[in-house]
């Protein structure tokens, strides 16, 4: 066998890229489902807390950098690991799926936190109290004036962290979820082929290179004056 | 400064001059010979190509087609060292262009330093004398932002003129500057000339020319329409265009 | 309460997973003295392929930088330590793990570098060839310098990701932090060694994202 035939048959195996494709499909689809819970509950909670933090309650501002400190210290992979291996030993048992869940939600929503608030903080004060001088409560001020002037500058760096941060749901193969990269590891296992695999980074590149081009089509769209 | 007797053929030289952005044509054929110690004036409505001109004279600008020979040196020749060439050409920028993350002395010794090969004691006290010649010696560890516009192009006046070059290219030196701040820089290039500084000067300031220049070049749509000693240009032009120009910088 | 003190913060299970979580400890700090030179390495080549060079060449490296940012660093790694073997090429763990964080690391600090090339006036490369300076003497002394400055904070951020990142490197049986810490707890059946290892990530870590937060914020005060 050439050196090209033998490339092929490993790397680009169409019958073994065949009989391993609905593993692969079903794992897209639980990556897609992990990302899209991910993206959701990541921001929505990071958007809650920079919206807490803006009520300036000085212990539980403290509690809320401390966090967001803490999960943007540790890499994602500890912490899937410690609640995946750990919580069993206080008798609280997780599956993989939602041990990924949760660590990639905290780890997007501390960073989602520091985006908002950088942006909420970015708005000139006059702003605040020109609102306030026509009335205008503290929340209706911050909804109404405040949040939609920082949400524009959030974007490109929130869109950015959010494509990072899910692209870490391949972690979750390490803790036996059967997403992309899970699926085609035990393709692999099963044919001695690494082909599955192959078949895995063209399904990540199939979900991401489109996210990847938004991402910059957003960055030069809403590009920030420097 | 140079005793010797002028050189044969002048110290610019370009003929010819085309240069095309895509299907829009800048210079048409712009011919432009400067000799040594003189002044010339490039004046112009904007578009009219001047600055492009200047910019091909030290080839920051590929010109399309045409030759310029600087001090002898043939520029557009490819196997020209134009790095080389290029010290002898020094070139001020309407927006200064200053290294922001280094003092005065340091923009000024970055040159002495990587293309001369001078030592730093030796291009800190080239870069020092510099400095004191265009009025900043007082000011020569201060970053750009420190300084005043006029500060800041004065300091970029200095850092091409420790290179000692041949001929200086000025292009727009002070449309950027606050009215106050244009004076100091124009004293500068008094200065420099009356020491038999060569100069290309693209400009508005059209009573230094007068005062200065020794001749003026009067260029619209890419051509050299006109030229001839200041007092004929601005006094008796000849060329309709150029009237036009005139009466209307007159006007302000 | 007891039983939570047992297996999340045992401290004799501390006191004897201490020696190979410590060699753990060292093992991450020298993986990253290894990844971050070499994905900045690779960050400035394909920087300066993107600002300069032919169309064709800036096309190829944003097509390239935008290939290796799709791909999880997980999958690349897995691919190059488990998958390269069936063609005959056995990079080894190590070698897997510094191919990967070259291309994926690489292509991220590629990305900051470029916006910062980009950010700096053209005026600046112009006046720097005019004095002389070749095309790489200017790059070196007058754009990086400015280019490096302006996007500081987002250098140190994904230094800090590529710290986090070298945890990975557990999944391919380098002994680093984490993998040491699995090992202890597989050996004691208890949680407290990874939970020992968050702490040393979060102490080694902690003043890199004070220092992020803080430039991050002056960067968008600034704007």
């Amino acid at each position: 066998m050439g050196g090209l035939d033998n490339f092929l048959f490993s790397f680009f195996n169409l019958k073994v890229m065949a009989t391993y494709l609905p593993q692969i499909a079903q794992g897209l689809g639980l990556t897609v489902l992990l990302a899209l819970l991910i993206v959701v509950s990541g921001l929505a909670l990071g958007l809650l807390l920079a919206l807490l933090r803006s009520l300036a309650i000085r212990p539980l501002n403290w509690l809320i950098i401390f966090t967001v400190d803490l999960f943007r210290a540790l890499p994602p992979l500890v912490i899937i690991v410690l609640l995946f291996f750990g919580l069993p030993a206080a008798g609280l048992s997780i599956s993989g799926f939602a041990a990924t869940w949760l660590s990639l939600t905290l780890v997007l929503a501390a960073f989602a936190e520091e985006i908002f608030w950088a942006g909420i903080t970015a708005v000139p004060k006059g702003q605040w109290e020109a609102a306030r001088s026509t009335g205008l409560g503290f929340a209706q001020t911050l909804g109404h004036v405040v949040l939609p002037q920082a949400l524009r500058i959030t974007i490109p760096p929130l869109t950015n962290r959010t494509i990072a941060i899910t692209k870490g749901t391949a972690l979750a193969s390490v803790v036996g979820v059967s997403e992309i990269l899970g699926a085609a590891q035990s393709a692999m296992s099963f044919s001695a082929n690494p082909s599955p695999l192959t078949l895995g980074a063209i399904a990540y590149l199939i979900l991401f290179i489109p996210v990847v081009a938004l991402g910059r089509w957003i960055e030069t769209r809403f590009a920030w004056k420097r | 400064m140079s005793s010797s007797p002028p050189a044969p053929r002048p110290i610019v030289d370009a003929r010819g001059l085309w240069k095309r952005f895509g299907s829009l044509t800048v210079l048409k054929g712009v011919d432009l010979a400067v000799a040594e110690r003189e002044l010339v004036f490039i004046i112009g409505p904007s578009g009219s190509g001047k600055s492009t001109l200047l910019r091909c004279l030290n080839r920051l600008e590929e010109p399309s087609d045409g030759s310029i020979h600087i001090d002898g040196i043939e520029l557009l020749n490819p196997r020209t060292d134009i790095n080389a060439a290029r010290r002898r050409i020094g070139m001020v920028f309407q927006s200064f262009n200053l290294y922001p993350h280094m003092t005065a002395r340091q923009n000024v010794m970055l040159a002495l330093r990587r293309v001369l090969g001078k030592s730093r004691a030796e291009a800190a006290e080239l870069a020092g004398r510099a400095l004191e010649r265009v009025g900043l010696g007082e000011r020569t560890d201060h970053y750009p932002a420190q300084l005043s516009g006029g500060q800041q192009q004065r300091v970029a006046i200095a850092r091409a003129i420790a290179l000692e070059p041949r001929v200086m290219l000025f292009d727009e030196p002070t449309s950027a500057l606050d009215p106050e701040l244009v004076g100091g820089v124009l004293a500068v290039m008094r200065e420099l000339r009356e020491s038999g500084m060569t100069m290309v000067v693209v400009s508005h300031e059209m009573a230094f020319a007068r005062a200065a220049a020794d001749r003026v070049v009067f260029m619209a749509d890419g051509q050299k329409l006109e030229e001839g000693p200041p007092a004929q240009i601005f006094g008796d032009p000849q060329h309709e265009r150029t009237r036009a120009f005139i009466r209307q910088i007159d006007r302000h | 309460m007891e039983n939570f003190v047992f297996a999340f913060l045992n401290a004799d299970i501390v006191r004897e997973a201490w020696p190979i979580l410590w060699q753990g400890f060292l093992y991450t700090l020298a993986l990253s003295a290894i990844t971050v030179p070499l994905g900045l390495a690779g960050g400035v080549l394909l920087a300066l392929l993107a600002t300069s060079g032919p169309r064709a060449v800036r096309l190829a490296a944003a097509g390239w930088t935008d290939l290796f940012r799709a791909i999880p660093p997980l999958v690349l790694l897995v691919f190059l330590y488990a998958g390269l073997p069936f063609a005959g090429i056995d990079t080894g763990a190590w070698g897997a793990v510094a191919i990967g964080f070259f291309l994926n690391t690489g292509a991220y600090y590629g990305e900051v570098l470029r916006a910062g090339i980009e950010s700096v006036p053209r005026g600046q490369m112009e006046a720097a060839r005019s004095t002389g300076l070749s095309r790489g003497q200017a790059l070196a002394h007058v754009v990086l310098p400015q280019a490096v400055r302006n996007v500081l904070p987002d250098l140190v951020s994904n230094t800090l990701e590529v710290v986090k990142l070298t945890s990975i490197a557990s999944v391919v049986a380098l002994p680093e932090l984490l993998f040491q810490a699995r090992q202890a707890q597989n050996a004691t059946y208890n949680a407290t060694p990874i939970v020992a290892a968050a702490v040393a990530y979060f102490l080694l870590l902690w003043p890199l994202v004070r220092v992020i937060s803080r430039l991050e914020n002056k960067a968008l005060a600034g704007r």
